[in-house]
Order: structure tokens, then C-alpha cells, then sequence
């Protein structure tokens, strides 16, 4: 598998790690714990298209969005995380 | 005296006459010529017997020249080279080769195993699973040992190899399998549109069948057209030609595996050179010219050495120039066959008959036949006599019922060509049946991937020459190449026509998969059985489970299934197709990374220093730490460890502590960013004081621990473990890019950048006055417990001391640029040397842990929480951080957790053992009362005893009380004390002083 990563150009798979599945959105602080647990523990096992979170440890240490299909390991979009890069001055 | 190659022609093949080459074949001399394959070699020494089968001994020959032979499998090399199940067809001859036939005892013409097809009936399919439905030990003692001495292949080297492997990545837009026409066709349309081109050919020559069967290509002889294509694709910029290299497996995203044997052709390779070399090969496009295998059709007697593939024969007649046989009778179902006919009498050979399955046979083949004299009969071949030294006499059933007796000692047999669909198929893709040809063809391909030529089921020459050109074009073209393909080369196509034929019925065993003994009966078996599914059928016959992977196989025993089930072959379907298309060395995908080059190996910035010192190094990850420092007439480690702990204790010692993770924290939200990763707070760290923070997962365990420093408003300095440092830094930059986006920090892995020694001991303040500019105040109040601060050394470098202490004695941390480690543990020893300064390794500084009962790897589990550690009053209730919510659970704060606590043995005198469980005392041991472990121990020099901690229910809460350890792992028992997990010093007078 090779990942097009936004700041290094297409390497190879071994460059990268692979966390799992991007939708869930960490609670907020007050959610309490029935939500913390769906977040922590509950995660979908998708046959097809999935957004997921990889990591390019052996590049630019960018945590990345990609979205993948399950069944064909056919890339479709990678996207940086929203915090990725420079520091935030001005913003 | 080598042999006289009685059976190689006088002229003709692509072979080297000048340069002669003797080998030995179990243990008897030979010579042949170089371009000789073992394989053609033996035929032309007239070695017709060269190994046993696999289940019955029987006698086989050699039935292909490719890399599909299932008879051939020879040991190849000898000692610690020994190579076995080597193909004899695609083992290039080289000056004193040596090679020994497999599977006989005591010898190839007399093997005593070969009694095995007297009770050939009891060895039909699933004979292992229903004869062995025994107890293991029965299996395990008698049977598989029995089995493995009469079955098996050949037998591995049994010790190191002495080669080098090697792993190269390529990148091209086009790549190419195969180097017959079509293949040579895609390489001149795709290099002339300016591509980049790699075209792997496993044969050491380039021409594929062009080699063997000759035509006539843009008006010249074959021979001529591939001299004049390889010139022109020299001559293009960026077209490579890979000999000796098969493509064996296609992955995602275009990746392609390929194993080229650099120097399998040579006895041993060239000094610093490799044997063979591992090749991932990225490609915008691939074009699969793989070509086409030539199938059998199955009938008794068809494993008699003397029986050969058709296009085989051609092969070793034509460019070897050697005769596998005298008089050759031909049998095929199609008109490709008769081609061997044309070859061999062009060779001189007799020919004895053409027995013909089609009712209709050409005019022109009838006056060749005519003028030939020899007979066409209309039938099949229904039985072939012999045995070890060749076949004798071919009976054949004739159309309508007669029988013909035919004397030959060699029989070509042809059942037409599949098209070699494995490169296609590795994607799970199913080939689809093609009728006009009776075979699978590619439908569909793996993504940028196209087959052309006889891959594609286009077996004329005129077809495959276009269907190459027109693929490697169009792969250039969609690899964005624009420049001009020119034109195609022309052939013109042979006739075609096939009527299929798989089996002949007849006494006698027909053999499908000669390399795993699978009979015609045993498939019929199989299917009386149940085992009618294709996936069945292959694990219940082992069909097509060898190392040939049934190249030829395959389909026969498909269609001879599907005609016992009453389906149709399409029906039927293939198997699922996996890499690799050919056995791959483990040692290629290792390649250099074996022994000491496994892994990576870290040094620390002391490494070299520590080594002069005589030090013993323990592996630490990928780190090698020096363990203890062994002085001359110490009589083992713990006394080496007992002097460095008691030197530290009553001086001052040193430790090379680098191996920790370090991590720079910048930004203004540097301590809010910290305050959500740490279950502590360190947004309110004064500047130039360090913290211990804790870090839990979000499932509320702990994951890593270590001090954080606060250098400057915006700059905190982190340290983690040394096993986390990498995943902290990953986690780390989860948190900030993806779950807090919003803050404005960085973090930079700065674990290289600093050399870090502990400097520990009563004497630490007066050796660092030794290093430190004078003017910098080490004292109680100018630098208090847990200060913080850049200072310089004598000399000007720069230096960040931290007046922190894992030992629990009055210590300071030094970090010093890491180019300058080397000079500061050579200053440190230097300076030292009055005060008695003693280095101390990773040992010493685990017994003084546990000694002032700091949790370490064995505690941070990841199965305990904060609590547990006895840290649970370190979680703030004013903030959210990471694992927060999940630490609340019910279960991660019942009371009855199991808790850190100290332990000691009641007697003095005996060992603490970790692993070691602990019951209540009196109690007998079991599941139901096990209450928790000892998890570090160490030798304490300090309480001259074995202390340790442990992990026990409710611990905190049990110190004093008296329980049994229980350890049936070593066979000991004996009883504990529950302690205070501080042994030393529990008010920390030593460490603030
Ligand atoms: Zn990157």
C-alpha cells in the first residue's frame, strides 16, 4: 500500500502507522461516562469505505485523515489532522 | 572421465560448445556446455531417471524446461549451500556443480521406499486424516516420524547460510513480466514512448518461447528479431532489462515483489557480492506477458520417465541441442503439438506415431506424416510402459474402439496451453473460462495491471507481438509518456484448433500432480466423498500443494472433477491464487536484516567510554545500556552491583541515563497542553523546577511516567520512559493535532540531541563544583529539590541540570549537548576520581528504585491505575485530562484492587523471586485465593536482604501482615511480610539535603 501524504509526497506503508477508526469525537469534559466509554471502546468494523486515522511517523510526523476502502485498500482521500504543522501565531 | 553427452546433436542451440562444463549428478561426473540447464545437461548425457515421487517412489524423468517441473527437484550444492527441491529445468550449469537426487534410500535406481505402491491403495487421498485419528503421542512418536523418513522432499542444509540477501526498491512507470514477444513488444512501444521501463525475465536468457520454437518476425528469423530489439532497447534511456528475476507477487497501491538470483548460477558468490536480491518494484502500470503453460493430460503411466511435455521436448531439442530421446511418439489433442513432430525430425530423430485426439487432421501434417513414415492414429494414449529407464512400449485406444501398440522410448504429449493467470489473480481475482481455447483466462486484473499475449489466452505469435505492442503503448500512454510507440512488429498466427481431452480412462495410475502423487482416482475419491468444493479438493488431495503450486496441474484436475460431478469446468472455478508465483528464500525477505543487524542498534553517548571500562551491556529495545561495571576479583554481578549501589550510597556514582525519551514542549499553551495529557497539573510549574507527572491511557490506566521541566514561560523539557519514548511522542502528537487542535504548542523529539547522566550520592554537590563555572550556586537554596535550570559548564558549554533523584539520594541530572557526552563521562571520571566517583549501570539503578520503592516498567503494566501505585492522589479534580472519565470506573477504584506494596521474606536469608504469587499464609494455593505478585525484586546491599514490590489485594492496608509466597513456577515456597514500599529513607531527608 503506498499513502500520498500531504507534506512528504506518496511513500510507502511502512512509514506509517495505523490507529483506527476517525469518527468518534472525543466527549467533552461534562459528557459523563456512558459517552466516554462509546468513545474509548466502541468503534465500527466497516467492509468498504472508512475514515480512518494513520500516522507518518517515518516522515513528517503528521497525524493524518484518510479514507479508505476496507475491501480494496483503495485510497480516496488523505487529509491532515486539524492540528497539524506550524505554531498557531495570530490566530 | 566426464560423460560424452551421447545425446546432444552435433550442431544447432543456444548453447556455448566452447566452453565445456563438468558437473556431478549423484556422484557420477558429467559435462555439458555453457547455456545448459542442469536439466538439458542431463538429457544430453542421456539421463533419463532423476528422482522418486514424492508418496510412491516411483520412478520419474524430467517432464517440462520451465519453472513448472514437479519430477526434476534435485539437492543442489553441498554443506551449509545445500539447497534441495531445486528444479533441475531452471538450475543454470555452472564448472563443478553438484547435485543429488531426493526421496531414495539407498540409491536412485534401487529405492527400497519404492514398496510404498504395493500399498498404494491404503495411500489414497485424505490418507493422513483418516488412518492417524489416534492420540497425539502415538502421532507425535511413530507415525509422523515414519512418514517424514518415506515422504518429503529434499533435505534442508541444517545450518547457517553463509550467503548475503539483499532488499532494493525500484520505481517505473512500466513494468514488464516475461521477455517472450509480447513482452519485448511492450518494452519497444512503452521505452519508444519515453517510459521508464523494468522487464523481469526469469530465464537467463531473453526470448521466451522465441528461444525454443523460432518464427519468422517482421521478415526475419526469430533469432535475428530479438538481437535487433534487445539493441534497440539498449539504446533507449530508461529501459532495464532484469534476467534471472521472476515477478512473483502483485500488492496494493502497485507494488510489485520480484526475486532476481544474482548469483545462483555460479558455485558461491563473488566476494562481496549477493546471492540473490529482494525486489519491491513500484510501477505506474504492468503489463503481464507472462506467457502461457503447456498442460498435460492425464493417463496411466504419464509419470514414466520418457514421457515430456511437448513444448518441452522442442525446448531441449531445439535450443539445447539435445535429445531426450531416439524414437519420439507424439500424443496431442491440438495443433501446437505438432510442432514437436517438425522439431525432432528436423533434429534426425525417428518419429514413432502422432496420436491424434482430433477426428480431423490437417492435409499438410498427413503428408508431413507421409513423407515422414510414421502413422496418425486417431485416439489417445491409454497406458505407457517402463520404468526406470524410460517408457518402451505406448498402447493406444483408437476412435471406434481398436487398440495400437506403439515402440518408442520417449512420448511428448501436448493438452493445449493455460495461460499463466496466477499474476493476475493475486488480487482474488477470478479467471474466466474461454472456450475456443479450453482454459481460464485473466477477467479483469489488479488495478494499472493488463495482461497481453498467451497470458491473455492470444496464443498465435502474430497476436501476441500486437496485443504486447498495443499493451505497453497504452501503459505509456496512461503513465503520461507521449512519445511515439512507431510501429508494431508482424508475425503471422499458426493455425489453431483444440478439442479437449483431460483424461484417459485406463488401468494403471494416472498421475495429475506428479510432484504430490494426486491420481485421477484420488480426485474421483475425493469427490465420492464430498470434498467436491475446489478448496476442498486441493487441502483433501494436497492437488496443486506443492512447490510447483500445479503450474500444470491445476486445470486437469479441475476438469477431471468437474466431468465426476456432472459440472462444467467454469463451474467447478479455480482455487483462490496467492503469491508467491515461486518459492522465495525466507533469507531474501530478510535480507541483511539477520544476526546482529536484526534490528537497529542505539548507543548511547557513554556507549564507548562504558566499553573501554570493561562494562556489561544489557539490550534495552533497540538500546544497548551498560548493565554493571565489573572490577577485577569481583566474583559475580551481585557483588559488582552491591559495590556500585553501596559507593553511590556513602559517595557518589554516575549513570549514563540518556536512553529516556526527551521531549521539548513549546508554545503558550505548553501548560494547558500539558495539564490534559498528565492526570497532574503543570501549568502552575514555577520556571526552573521539574515535576513528576503521570500520564494514563484513556481507559483510565497508567501509560508512562517521568519528570517534566519547566525551562521558560513557553518551554517545558518532558522526559518518558525509555520502552515509551516513541509511542509517547506518537500519543503526544495525537493529542495536539487531532484532539486539541485549538492549542497553540509543539513538540520536538530532542531524545538524540541530549547526553543525560545522573549524578548521584552524598559527594554529587562537590564533583559537579569540579565541572561547574564557579559562579553558578549549587546550594540547598540556590538550587533547591526539584529546581531546574540551564548552567554553565567550566570550559562555556552549556548544560540543563535537574536537581531530581531516582535513587533517593541527593542527585542531580546533567544534559550536555549528545556530541558532547563522550568528553563529559571522561571530565565526570576525571573530576571524580578524589571523591571515589563510581559509574553505575541499569542494575544498580534498579536496586536503589526499589529500595526507595519508585515504580518502574514491572509496575506500569498497563493493567494498573494511579491508585494502585499508591499515586492516585496526584489526579486533580480541578481539570479534564486524558483518561480522566474511564479512571472513575466501578472497577478501577473498588477496594480491592491490588496494590503496590513492599515485600520482604521473613527469613532474611532467603531469595525474593519475581513472578512468585501471593495467598493468604496457611492457605492452600489456588485460583480462588491468589491475591496478587511479586513484581520487581532486587538484592538490597542497604537492608542486606532480598526486598521486592508487589502487586496485592488491598496492600496499603495489610503492612506488617505475613503471607505466603507461592511459586510453583521454581518450586519455591516461603513467607513474606507485608511492607512500606519505601525502604529507604521514607522521609526523603537524603534526597532534599
Ligand atoms: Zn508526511
Amino acid at each position: 500500500m503506498r499513502i500520498v501524504c500531504p507534506f512528504c509526497g506518496e511513500r510507502e506503508l511502512g512509514e506509517f502507522t495505523y490507529l483506527g477508526d476517525a469518527k468518534p469525537q472525543r466527549p467533552a469534559a461534562d459528557a459523563g461516562e456512558d459517552a466516554v466509554y462509546d468513545y474509548v471502546y466502541l468503534r465500527d468494523n466497516v467492509a468498504g469505505v472508512m475514515s480512518e486515522h494513520w500516522y507518518h511517523g517515518g516522515g513528517c510526523r503528521s497525524w493524518l485523515k484518510i479514507t479508505r476502502n476496507t475491501l480494496t485498500h483503495e485510497i480516496s482521500s488523505v487529509e491532515p489532522a486539524a492540528g497539524v504543522g506550524a505554531a498557531k501565531v495570530g490566530v | 572421465m566426464a560423460g560424452v553427452q551421447a545425446n546432444r546433436l552435433a550442431n544447432g542451440g543456444l548453447i556455448d560448445r566452447s566452453v565445456s562444463l563438468n558437473f556431478r549428478f549423484d556422484g557420477k561426473s558429467f559435462s555439458g556446455f555453457q547455456g545448459d540447464t542442469l536439466a538439458s545437461a542431463l538429457v544430453a548425457n542421456g539421463v533419463k531417471l532423476v528422482g522418486r515421487s514424492f508418496k510412491y517412489h516411483r520412478p520419474r524423468g524430467i517432464l517440462t524446461a520451465g519453472s513448472e517441473e514437479p519430477n526434476a527437484l534435485v539437492e543442489l550444492r553441498n554443506g551449509a549451500r545445500r539447497e534441495p527441491n531445486t528444479k533441475a529445468t531452471t538450475a543454470e550449469l555452472y564448472e563443478g556443480l553438484e547435485a543429488a537426487s531426493q526421496n531414495r534410500w539407498p540409491s536412485l535406481r534401487h529405492d527400497f521406499m519404492s514398496v510404498n505402491q504395493l500399498f498404494a491403495p491404503i495411500f489414497v487421498a485424505g490418507f493422513y486424516y483418516k488412518t492417524f485419528m489416534w492420540p497425539a503421542k502415538f502421532w507425535e512418536a511413530i507415525y509422523e516420524p515414519a512418514i517424514r523418513r518415506a515422504a518429503g522432499l529434499g533435505r534442508a542444509a541444517g545450518v547457517a547460510d553463509p550467503d548475503h540477501y539483499d532488499k532494493a526498491w525500484a520505481h517505473c512507470d512500466v513494468l514488464i513480466a516475461g521477455s517472450g514477444p509480447a513482452g519485448l513488444a511492450a518494452a519497444l512501444a512503452a521505452g519508444r514512448s519515453g517510459a521508464r521501463v523494468i522487464l523481469c525475465e526469469e530465464d537467463f536468457a531473453l526470448g521466451g518461447r522465441l528461444l525454443s520454437d523460432g518464427g519468422t518476425i517482421d521478415g526475419m528469423p526469430a533469432a535475428e528479431w530479438i538481437s535487433r530489439t534487445l539493441a534497440e532497447l539498449a539504446a533507449l534511456p530508461d529501459v532495464r532489462l532484469m534476467t534471472r528475476t521472476t515477478l512473483f507477487g502483485v500488492y496494493d497501491g502497485g507494488t510489485y515483489g520480484a526475486i532476481e538470483r544474482v548469483n545462483d548460477h555460479l558455485p558461491s558468490p563473488p566476494e562481496h557480492q549477493v546471492r540473490q536480491r529482494l525486489w519491491r518494484i513500484v510501477a505506474k502500470r504492468c503489463v503481464v506477458a507472462a506467457g502461457a503453460i503447456e498442460r498435460p493430460i492425464v493417463f496411466a503411466g504419464n509419470d514414466t520417465p520418457g514421457v515430456m511435455m511437448a513444448s518441452a521436448m522442442r525446448t531441449y531439442v531445439a535450443r539445447y541441442a539435445a535429445t531426450p530421446a531416439k524414437r519420439v511418439a507424439l500424443f496431442t489433442n491440438n495443433e501446437d503439438g505438432w510442432r514437436t513432430v517438425e522439431t525432432a525430425l528436423g533434429a534426425g530423430l525417428q518419429i514413432a506415431a502422432v496420436v491424434d485426439a482430433r477426428p480431423d487432421v490437417s492435409a499438410a501434417h498427413r503428408s508431413l506424416a507421409s513423407k515422414g513414415g510414421f502413422p496418425v492414429l486417431n485416439g489417445s494414449v491409454s497406458a505407457v510402459d517402463g520404468g526406470k529407464d524410460g517408457a518402451r512400449k505406448i498402447s493406444v485406444s483408437l476412435t471406434g474402439g481398436a487398440r495400437a501398440e506403439v515402440e518408442a522410448d520417449g512420448l511428448a504429449v501436448s493438452g493445449g496451453w493455460n495461460p499463466a493467470v496466477a499474476l493476475t489473480s493475486y488480487h482474488r481475482g477470478r479467471p474466466k473460462w474461454q472456450d475456443d481455447i479450453a482454459a481460464f483466462v485473466p477477467d479483469g486484473a489488479p488495478p494499472g495491471m493488463v495482461a497481453a499475449g498467451a497470458a491473455n489466452g492470444a496464443f498465435g505469435l502474430g497476436a501476441c507481438l500486437g496485443q504486447g505492442f498495443a499493451a505497453g503503448a497504452q501503459a505509456a500512454r496512461d503513465a503520461g509518456r507521449s512519445g511515439k510507440a512507431g510501429s508494431a512488429p508482424v508475425a503471422e498466427d499458426g493455425a489453431f484448433s483444440l478439442t479437449p481431452l483431460w483424461h484417459v480412462a485406463g488401468k494403471g495410475k494416472a498421475f495429475v500432480d506428479q510432484q504430490h502423487d494426486v491420481t485421477a482416482s484420488d480426485i474421483e475419491l475425493a469427490q465420492r466423498e464430498g470434498f467436491e468444493s475446489v478448496e476442498h479438493l486441493k487441502r483433501y488431495t494436497t492437488l496443486g500443494m506443492a512447490t510447483d503450486q500445479g503450474k500444470g496441474s491445476n486445470v486437469a484436475g479441475l476438469a477431471i472433477m468437474a466431468a465426476v460431478s456432472g459440472k462444467s469446468i467454469p463451474e467447478t472455478g479455480t482455487t483462490i491464487y496467492r503469491p508467491p508465483y515461486v518459492p522465495v528464500a525466507i533469507g531474501a525477505f530478510a535480507g541483511h536484516h539477520r544476526d546482529k543487524n536484526f534490528h537497529a542498534t542505539r548507543l548511547t553517548p557513554s556507549h564507548h567510554w562504558a566499553a573501554e571500562q570493561g562494562a556489561i551491556f544489557v539490550d534495552t529495545g533497540l538500546w544497548k545500556r551498560a548493565q554493571w561495571y565489573p572490577r577485577a576479583g569481583e566474583k559475580d554481578w551481585l557483588e559488582s552491583v552491591t559495590r556500585e549501589v553501596k559507593a553511590v550510597r556513602s559517595g557518589v556514582g554516575f549513570c549514563d541515563v540518556s536512553t529516556l525519551g526527551k521531549i521539548d514542549v513549546h508554545g503558550p499553551d505548553a501548560g494547558a497542553f500539558l495539564d490534559r495529557v498528565y492526570i497532574n497539573t503543570f501549568s502552575n510549574l514555577a520556571v526552573g523546577k521539574a515535576r513528576y507527572g503521570l500520564m494514563l491511557r484513556e481507559d483510565g490506566m497508567v501509560y508512562d511516567d517521568g519528570t517534566t521541566s519547566r525551562l521558560a514561560e513557553d518551554h517545558y523539557f518532558l522526559t518518558t520512559t525509555t520502552a515509551k519514548a516513541g509511542p509517547v511522542m506518537q500519543h503526544l502528537e495525537f493529542c495536539r493535532q487531532v484532539l486539541f487542535p485549538e492549542l497553540d504548542v509543539q513538540l520536538t523529539s530532542v531524545s538524540d540531541q541530549w547526553a543525560q547522566f545522573s549524578i548521584a550520592g552524598p559527594m554529587t554537590r562537590d564533583l559537579l563544583r569540579e565541572l561547574v563555572d564557579p559562579a553558578e550556586d549549587l546550594s540547598n537554596e540556590g538550587f533547591p529539590f526539584m529546581g531546574a535550570r540551564e548552567v554553565a559548564l567550566r570550559g562555556g558549554i552549556k548544560a540543563r541540570l535537574f536537581r531530581i533523584s531516582f535513587s533517593g539520594e541527593m542527585a542531580f541530572e546533567i544534559s550536555v549537548p549528545a556530541r558532547h557526552g563522550d568528553a563529559l563521562v571522561r571530565n565526570l571520571t576525571q573530576a571524580g576520581a578524589p571523591f571515589g566517583v563510581t559509574p553505575y549501570g541499569t542494575e544498580a539503578l534498579g536496586v536503589m528504585r526499589i529500595e526507595k520503592g519508585h515504580v518502574a516498567g514491572p509496575e506500569l503494566s498497563g493493567t494498573t491505575t494511579a491508585a494502585d501505585l499508591g499515586l492516585g492522589k496526584m489526579m486533580s479534580t480541578k481539570k479534564d485530562f486524558i483518561g480522566r472519565v474511564m479512571a472513575g470506573r466501578e472497577a478501577l477504584v473498588a477496594a480491592d484492587r491490588q496494590v503496590v506494596v513492599g515485600i520482604k521474606p521473613t527469613d532474611k536469608a532467603s531469595r525474593l523471586r519475581s513472578g512468585a504469587h501471593i495467598i493468604p499464609k496457611g492457605e492452600t494455593p489456588g485460583p480462588g485465593n491468589d491475591q496478587g505478585y511479586v513484581t520487581s525484586i532486587c538484592f538490597s546491599p542497604t537492608l542486606d536482604q532480598w526486598i521486592g514490590l508487589g502487586l496485592v489485594e488491598r496492600g496499603r492496608e495489610r503492612i506488617g501482615e505475613i503471607v505466603h509466597a507461592h511459586d510453583p513456577l521454581r518450586g519455591e515456597e516461603y513467607d513474606v511480610e507485608l511492607c512500606n514500599p519505601v525502604f529507604y529513607d521514607p522521609e526523603g531527608g537524603r534526597q532534599r539535603g
